[in-house]
């Protein structure tokens, strides 16, 4: 049989006569070993052949079932309605979400979230704080371990959620016999959420009103903000199970850590180069920048506080 | 401490009025604070307060219109909901 190996609307065409012609089961029998035999020969031909046949293939099989040009018509006319719609939706979402943006901030694997959950409890080791960056785009998470990230914080967020369940849950109150019920959940859920949002806006202010020039973007301090949800989670967890000069000491360590943690990863970003570097110059501008990224990193420990001292009693 | 997300949008509405309400000429020129303060030179470092002015500014230019229909409905939903 010779047919076209051209284009794969030739080859289409090539398959359509035979089909209206027969109708009945026949249809089914010689349509796939035709088809398969077209697969075969044509293993030479580029890679779009053989994909133009096999989705011919199996419009073929659909096809066959339905057996009516007026429902082929209508299927071949809502998939392209689908496809259509499906990309104004995804025009539309990405003028909002920056979707592959927001890919990047995914692209994790065991070993770092291992290894930053480490450095956000003991960051007192890390020497080099410096994100690599690879032809003006920061390396992926996944292998600089300095880039901010958002698996950690999201994970963190619903963790910490379900960890003040479980300590609303397990103690007792002279009212109820348990201070749990899901209205509360929810309500610690959007109570820490909206101070993470106020805490990323007032952020953002701050950083607009002083005019500083860096490329933090608005992820960037949503996953800065989010790492001190691991501190707050140790400090839980080992106070409901140890009692509460555990949960204060574990408290007290992990707030330290995380103030290390935030001011020697935003002094690279936020204060200028030479500065970031140790040697004080002694500019208002300079000045101010240190002052923010101290009372960013000092403001960490006091949510921390506020967010779980109410559960642990 | 128990935020709804309700309240953040009020508190969010309740302080871009705030700004919006700020008059050019009977308030912020008496202090200081005019439009035409903010302008200083053309220098490289606008400056904390050149910058404040110009949030200011913009924040009442750009919400003028929408702050009408937010509070609008807002003050609707209240008087029905409570």
């Amino acid at each position: 049989m010779d047919h076209s190996f051209a284009t794969p609307s030739g080859f289409r065409q090539r398959k359509l006569p035979p089909r209206m012609r027969m109708r009945g089961s026949a249809a089914d029998m010689t349509d796939p070993s035709q088809l398969f035999e077209d697969t075969s020969t044509s293993s030479g031909s580029p890679g779009m052949e053989y994909r133009a046949s096999e989705t011919q293939s199996a419009g073929f099989t659909a096809q066959s079932l339905l057996s009516d040009p007026m429902s082929n018509l209508a299927m071949a006319y809502g998939s392209s309605l689908a496809t259509q719609g499906k990309d104004m939706v995804d025009k539309r979402l990405y003028q909002f979400i920056p979707i592959s943006k927001l890919k990047y901030y995914f692209a994790v694997d065991t070993m770092y979230v291992g290894k930053k959950l480490g450095l956000l409890v003991f960051p007192y080791m890390h020497e080099n704080w410096e994100v690599r960056y690879q032809q003006d785009t920061p390396v992926a998470p996944r292998f600089d371990i300095n880039a901010p990230d958002l698996y950690i914080p999201a994970m963190a967020f619903l963790t910490y959620i379900l960890v003040a369940g479980l300590a609303l849950g397990t103690q007792n109150s002279f009212i109820f016999l348990h201070r749990f019920s899901p209205e509360i959940l929810g309500m610690q859920a959007s109570s820490a959420l909206i101070w993470l949002i106020i805490e990323v806006g007032v952020t953002l202010l701050s950083l607009y009103i002083m005019t500083v020039n860096t490329d933090l973007t608005t992820i960037d301090l949503i996953a800065f903000s989010g790492y001190k949800y691991v501190g707050m989670i140790i400090g839980v967890l080992s106070g409901l199970i140890f009692g509460r000069i555990c949960y204060y000491l574990m408290l007290l360590w992990c707030c330290i850590a995380i103030v290390v943690f935030m001011v020697r990863s935003l002094r690279l970003k936020i204060l200028s180069e030479a500065a970031a570097e140790g040697k004080l110059i002694r500019g208002s501008k300079n000045q101010l920048r240190m002052y923010l990224t101290i009372t960013i990193a000092v403001v960490q420990p006091i949510f921390m506080y506020f967010l779980t001292y109410h559960l642990v009693r | 401490m128990a935020f709804t997300l309700y309240s953040l949008i009020q508190a969010a509405i309740l302080c871009v009025n705030a700004v919006a309400v700020l008059h050019e000429e009977r308030f912020l020129s008496k202090i200081g604070w005019g439009a035409d303060h903010g302008i200083g030179g053309f220098g490289d470092e606008p400056g904390i307060k050149s910058q404040l002015l110009n949030l200011i500014r913009s924040v009442r230019t750009v919400m003028r219109v929408p702050l009408i229909a937010v509070n609008s409905v807002t003050i609707v939903l209240l008087l029905l909901f409570g």
